[in-house]
């Protein structure tokens, strides 16, 4: 969360900078401006979930050299998880409570001729954002791991793509379907990259007893410790 | 209103008091530890020379020694143990630190955000005469400088009024102190608050049903924060204290002296802390001297760890885990301190066999948990409140300071934990908080605003 608000601070300062600089009377120029500081909000933030990665990483390795059995008690994928779900715990706060607490307060909604469906839309949004930014961190994560830069490219690209689409609010139609299609489609894929498959799906839902496999496991345990 | 100008000079007192008192206590635990480790060495001289504080010394010069090889590895292993411990448990504490100071800011924001008396300018302490209410920016800059030079002087001559007094012995005229600081927090403000809340929700509360309550309340509390009481409720009324008086701070502070005064009160922590003449050491280390414990009621603890000021717990339960823990109550005061000085103390007792120690240090650790001073928790409520009485009404520069002071709280102890060495828990804090309310509040306000006014996300 603390890096996602550094990120944020640099995107605002820029932003801030640059429309002090600029003309303010100009309607134009200045939806302009908000759109190169959107774009760059969106890349200093894929690029602090970097630096997070690397902190991480250096994190883990601390942690799995003074452990007692050389491995860390969290692992990587937990800890991808863990960033994902705390970046967009703090984005889709930040998005949100102004609206939410605004709307506890007297008064219309789009009375000057905005759309009526402003808070449930703001609503479905965000959540979308926070499952969003939850998938990103997984699959950003791995592909950090294995090396995979064509992941990071199409994470990064379908983030500038949905903050892009919600350019096109009020026209929900085109904006809302189409990230909770993004939504799902990340879905999916964080699921495979976490290691989950159709397998899994069916022995959690079956909830048969694993009795074989913890055999398996705890002979094969046995291993190392008589090395 | 009057009347509580009239009072204000010896409830402000007191209250002053306390915050000295308890920015004299506001470095944590890690202060404690300073002093326990200059203790141990006044206790145990040869035992501390093998032990892991003096493995540096006995790596350099037993080089090609063969007897103290054994000696080394020894210590290697321990202080590796050691370590393993600091940083598992380090993380555990990091967590029982964060749950009562997020609750005490959570109580003073929602009562900023829903109470208008705590956000009203109904005058101010004397302890900031000079008023901001002027029509330069400069003169107030000057003003708020002027008031904060005043008021950290207050704190200065209190603190080191209070050292002196603990010096001297005058242990009746200090518990007499507290006890009145603590009554007046507990009967007054608490009635103050529960006035203005009540009018807030106009929900109508006859006197005696009113003086039922805040009898009992105060009562208890007096109880539970001097006395016996549960572990729980005696944290609840530490909380709740130190979230009124952050209230009372937030409301008769003015707006640009609060915000120097924050700062100054961080830099001025540093240099008691860790400078070698600093009034917060010098307390600490006369403590240390005596085996005493410093003022109860002062501190915030997460787990049982006084046998004095805590509801008897099952001793049967306890069994040979408790005698240990006395015995090293015994041997230094109660304010004990993070994991890694808990090793340390409890190898100097026993030093040879190093599993059973590893099976009773992980016990009482566990028992022990940590401290903070109250003032840490008033500061960072303060802060957090301050953010949250902006007149925008901007939700996410309270959010920004919340996190940006979690984020100093767990670097203080990470940094305690690579160091060892005492540490004050407010200047990181502090500074990420101010850094990220004053650039929260002026440049990320604005595009938030812009991008959702178009409904747009990043």
């Amino acid at each position: 969360a603390f890096f996602w608000l550094v990120s944020l601070l640099l995107a605002s300062l820029i932003w801030f900078v640059s429309v002090h600089l600029s003309d303010q009377e100009d309607a134009k120029l200045q939806y302009g401006l908000l759109v190169f500081g959107a774009a760059v909000s969106v890349l200093l933030q894929e690029a602090f979930r970097f630096a997070y990665f690397k902190l991480l990483k250096k994190a883990d390795e601390g942690l799995a050299t003074i452990s007692e059995d050389g491995r860390s008690p969290i692992s990587l994928k937990q800890m991808a998880y863990v960033s994902g779900l705390s970046f967009g715990i703090i984005s889709g706060v930040f998005s949100v409570i102004n609206i939410l607490a605004d709307s506890i307060g007297p008064g219309i909604v789009g009375i000057h001729g905005d759309s009526p469906y402003y808070f449930i839309t703001s609503a479905f949004l965000t959540m979308a954002v926070v499952l969003l930014h939850t998938f990103w961190g997984v699959i950003f994560f791995d592909a950090c791991e294995k090396r995979r830069y064509w992941c990071l490219g199409l994470v990064v690209a379908s983030h500038l793509v949905t903050s892009g689409l919600t350019f096109l609010n009020p026209w929900y139609e085109a904006s809302l379907v189409p990230i909770y299609i993004i939504t799902i489609c990340m879905g999916v894929w964080a699921f495979f990259t976490a290691g989950g498959s159709f397998r899994n799906i069916l022995k959690c839902l079956s909830c048969k007893q694993e009795d074989d496999s913890r055999v398996m496991m705890y002979s094969a345990l046995q291993v190392p410790f008589e090395d | 209103m009057i009347t509580f100008m009239n009072n204000s000079d010896s409830e402000d007192e007191t209250c002053n008091e306390r915050t000295s008192l308890m920015s004299a206590e506001s470095p944590p635990v890690p202060s404690y530890q300073d002093g326990l480790q200059a203790s141990e060495a006044g206790e145990v001289q040869t035992h501390r020379k093998r032990q892991t504080g003096g493995s540096c010394s006995s790596n350099n010069v037993a080089d090609g020694d063969m007897s103290d090889l054994g000696v080394r590895v020894r210590e290697n292993a321990l202080e590796n143990e050691e370590e393993e411990l600091t940083l598992k448990y380090g993380a555990k504490h990091v967590i029982m630190l964060f749950v009562p100071v997020t609750l005490c800011m959570i109580v003073v924001v929602a009562t900023i955000k829903s109470v208008r008396f705590y956000t009203e300018k109904n005058g101010q302490l004397i302890y900031t005469p000079f008023s901001e209410d002027t029509p330069s920016v400069g003169q107030r800059l000057l003003n708020s400088v002027l008031n904060t030079i005043i008021m950290i002087s207050v704190i200065v001559v209190m603190t080191v009024f209070l050292v002196v007094l603990y010096k001297y012995r005058c242990y009746k005229f200090i518990h007499g102190w507290l006890i009145l600081s603590s009554l007046m927090l507990l009967f007054l403000f608490t009635y103050i608050y529960l006035g203005e809340v009540l009018k807030t929700y106009n929900v109508a509360m006859d006197y005696p049903t009113l003086i039922l309550v805040i009898w009992n309340f105060g009562a208890v509390g007096m109880i539970c924060i001097h006395w016996k009481g549960p572990l729980q409720l005696q944290q609840a009324y530490l909380i709740m204290i130190s979230a009124l008086m952050a209230l009372v701070f937030i409301k008769y502070l003015p707006e640009w002296s609060a915000w120097v005064i924050l700062g100054a009160i961080s830099i001025y922590d540093l240099m008691a802390v860790l400078c070698p003449k600093g009034p917060l050491r010098m307390l600490v280390e006369t403590a240390q001297e005596r085996n005493e414990p410093i003022f109860p009621a002062l501190i915030y603890s997460s787990a049982m760890i006084w046998t004095v000021g805590m509801a008897k717990p099952d001793t049967a339960a306890r069994g040979p885990s408790q005698q240990t823990w006395d015995a090293a109550e015994d041997g230094r005061e109660n304010h004990s301190s993070p994991s890694h000085s808990d090793s340390q103390i409890l190898e100097t007792r026993s030093p040879v066999p190093s599993h059973p120690i590893t099976s009773l240090e992980e016990l009482e650790e566990e028992e022990r948990g940590v401290k903070l001073g109250l003032g840490d928790f008033i500061f960072y409520s303060v802060l957090v409140g301050k953010a949250a009485a902006t007149p925008s009404g901007d939700w996410n520069t309270t959010l920004a300071c919340f996190v940006a002071i979690l984020i100093g709280l767990c670097l203080t102890l990470l940094l305690l934990a690579v160091f060892k060495k005492a540490l004050p828990a407010l200047p990181i804090s502090i500074t990420f908080g101010l850094i990220f309310y004053f650039s929260t509040d002026n440049l990320v306000r604005p595009f938030m605003d812009t991008l959702a006014s178009h409904q747009l996300y990043i």
